[in-house]
């Protein structure tokens, strides 16, 4: 007799599953790995808010979503760097029309260091930032470090450099701001998610360079500034573009966006590292969903829509908790005009 | 030795007699068909693997040609790729786990085997079994926490002033780096070469001990002069377990070594080596010969594999006919 109910239930699960399976659209998207939790946590708060729209996000990294959405596999794609001119023409000759980048939240970087008898927080200059990365600054009392940092007592101990060892849009949010400080990086290292480095050890993810850094008396490295909040990390501030040290925080982070919306060119293909902007914190990025200009089919057309609308309003709320800086005010209202152009 | 057909004697269907004989025939047949496709399939994943990663590195293979193999240069973003940073990596941490791992293995293999009691024996056999089925990214934490302090704060000072004058030991110690990567690998290494090298050791008769002790051998003589050379080629063979391992340690190696392109007599050096690079770099890798070039990477660690096996080979054949005289102390 036991088995009746079992079977009842079985049913029952399978005629749910019928019903549900009937009425649920489910949406794909693929890319970064950074936003990775505020999509999850997004994309679960929208199915409780629509019970009838399931996306599926896979964090494959940024690489891999710019080549799905080309691809035409996913429905959308994510990346933390915008899509160059000539990825951009490859998806207009493949598909017949342009893909759009929405900025949906901002991320920044933050210089971390282990000086045995420093605990101050740093100040530094982007001349000092990239002489270390360059393997010019090679001990930590050199007067580009030690300038800025008066009553700091800097041993003169070489400084040993850590970067990512992996592919990542970290690397391309700090590689990018260098690029911009300094002309002899961009000519001999430029900028992207891996790069030849000219000094310096490798190591796996955030929590690999978190990790080399602590053991590793004298060394200096660059992490996401969501990771080390998260990890109570000692980070340095960074001068910004008006002068001022400014430290990462979510409200500086924003800052940068919001001194940038000014320029925004209407593609939102656009770097923030070394905004203007007095508060602007200046090793900052924006973070993109991928989402093609054309989608025939209407249901799937309203359900992206409709969720990156959300995104823009409500969604950001959630930011917050998880340690992404939000959007600022003025980027939202361009991306819902932008939004319009999905058709 | 993956492409050994079965030893079942090939004999036709037997027309005609439809005796219960015959029958067993042809099901002698269809195993022997099943086993050949088995057999077969093995070589045909390798044929195709070798075609996949060939046909995924046309752009580099054409662009670069013998200079992938030649050149140390490894820039996503002007699109340079040179891999041989990546190969002496590989061969060199290879070498050095090599270096550590058999003495060692071989050393616990032969007490195991021939010296500890039978009861300790099969309870030790346990642990490592379970040390071999332990995850790498388990033996690279383990390098991460407690390898490199310790080879940072007294292992590498140590070599330093002691063999400092070697070249091996020079610069600065960071404490990760080859020879890191070779010690974590070594660890993981030690399982393979003590578990087989166990079995293959308790595998040899009797008779042979007896002959060596009843002619005057001491116990140390008839294990190392009559049992481990009745036992080399599955020795050796262990040894190319663990050397395959070696060569394509990913997880553990990428988390010790540094993961710096670079080619340095010093073992303290920080390098790089070809799995763990193509597991570094693979996911974010943007641009069609930047991607292939990783593919490349690929087609070039199994070349590697392929090349540094089949010398081992040869060095087994070497050693067997030079060993024969050993056998007869």
């Amino acid at each position: 007799m036991k088995r009746l109910p079992i079977t009842v239930v079985l049913a029952i699960l399978g005629f749910a599953g019928l019903v549900w399976a009937d009425s649920t659209l489910s949406l794909t998207g693929a890319g970064a790995t950074f936003p990775y939790p505020i999509y999850s946590k997004w994309f679960d708060e929208y199915h409780k808010k629509d019970a009838n729209i399931q996306i599926n996000y896979q964090s494959i990294g940024s690489g891999g979503g710019i080549k799905q959405i080309t691809e035409g596999t996913v429905d959308f794609g994510a990346s933390d760097g915008p899509m160059t001119d000539a990825q951009l023409k490859a998806y207009q000759d493949k598909h017949g029309f342009p893909i759009l980048h929405f900025p949906t939240v901002l991320g920044a970087d933050v210089p971390t260091y282990n000086i045995p008898g420093v605990s101050a927080e740093l100040n530094f200059t982007p001349q000092a930032l990239a002489g270390i990365f360059l393997g010019k600054v090679t001990k930590w009392n050199d007067p580009l470090i030690t300038g800025p940092n008066k009553g700091v007592n800097l041993p003169a101990n070489d400084i040993l450099v850590v970067h990512r060892s992996e592919g990542s849009g970290t690397t391309y949010i700090w590689t990018d701001y260098l690029s911009k400080v300094s002309e002899e990086w961009k000519t001999r290292v430029g900028k992207g998610t891996a790069v030849n480095w000219p000094v310096g050890l490798g190591g796996q993810g955030n929590e690999g360079v978190a990790g080399l850094v602590k053991q590793t008396p004298n060394s200096i490295g660059y992490v996401e500034l969501i990771y080390a909040i998260q990890n109570k990390m000692l980070y340095g501030r960074v001068q910004n573009s008006s002068g001022a040290f400014i430290k990462a925080d979510l409200a500086s982070v924003t800052a940068a966006a919001a001194s940038a919306a000014e320029n925004m060119p209407a593609d939102f293909r656009v770097s923030i590292t070394n905004a203007p902007g007095k508060t602007a914190y200046p090793i900052s990025s924006f973070t993109w969903l991928l989402i093609p200009s054309k989608i025939p089919d209407a249901s799937k057309r309203d359900a992206i829509k409709g969720f990156v609308s959300w995104m823009l309003g409500q969604g950001q709320n959630y930011t917050e908790a998880l340690s992404y800086a939000r959007l600022p005010k003025e980027v939202v209202a361009k991306e819902k005009k932008a939004l319009t152009e999905v058709q | 030795m993956a492409a050994t057909t079965t030893t079942v004697p090939g004999t036709g269907p037997v027309a005609g007699s439809r005796s219960w004989l015959s029958g067993l025939r042809e099901g002698d047949e269809i195993v022997r068909l099943i086993t050949f496709l088995f057999a077969a399939f093995v070589v045909f994943l390798t044929v195709l693997l070798v075609f996949e990663l060939w046909q995924g590195s046309v752009l580099p293979r054409h662009k670069f040609g013998f200079n992938f193999l030649r050149t140390s240069v490894w820039d996503p973003v002007n699109e340079q790729f040179g891999a041989l940073p990546f190969i002496y990596g590989t061969v060199v941490t290879a070498a050095v786990a090599l270096l550590i791992a058999v003495p060692l293995g071989l050393g616990a293999a032969i007490f195991l085997a021939e010296l500890a009691p039978v009861r300790l024996s099969d309870n030790l056999e346990f642990f490592i079994d379970l040390l071999a089925a332990v995850p790498s990214v388990i033996y690279g934490l383990l390098g991460i926490f407690i390898v490199i302090p310790l080879m940072r704060q007294y292992i590498q000072p140590a070599l330093k002033s002691t063999l400092g004058f070697l070249p091996f030991f020079q610069g600065p110690a960071y404490g990760l780096g080859f020879l890191t990567a070779g010690v974590v690998l070594a660890i993981m290494l030690l399982p393979y070469i003590i578990s087989v090298s166990r079995e293959v050791l308790l595998s040899v008769p009797r008779d042979q001990r007896e002959a060596a002790l009843a002619l005057g051998a001491t116990r140390w003589e008839a294990t190392w002069k009559v049992v481990v050379p009745f036992a080399r080629s599955g020795i050796l063979g262990s040894i190319f377990l663990a050397l395959a391992r070696a060569l394509g340690e990913t997880m553990a190696v990428t988390m010790v070594i540094g993961n710096t392109p670079v080619i340095s007599a010093s073992l303290f050096s920080p390098g790089d080596s070809i799995a763990s690079v193509i597991a570094s770099q693979f996911k974010e890798a943007t641009g069609d010969l930047y991607l292939q070039s990783l593919i490349e990477l690929g087609l070039v660690l199994f070349l590697l594999t392929f090349i540094l096996n089949g010398l081992a080979r040869l060095l087994i054949l070497a050693t067997s006919e030079r060993g024969g005289g050993m056998a007869h102390l």
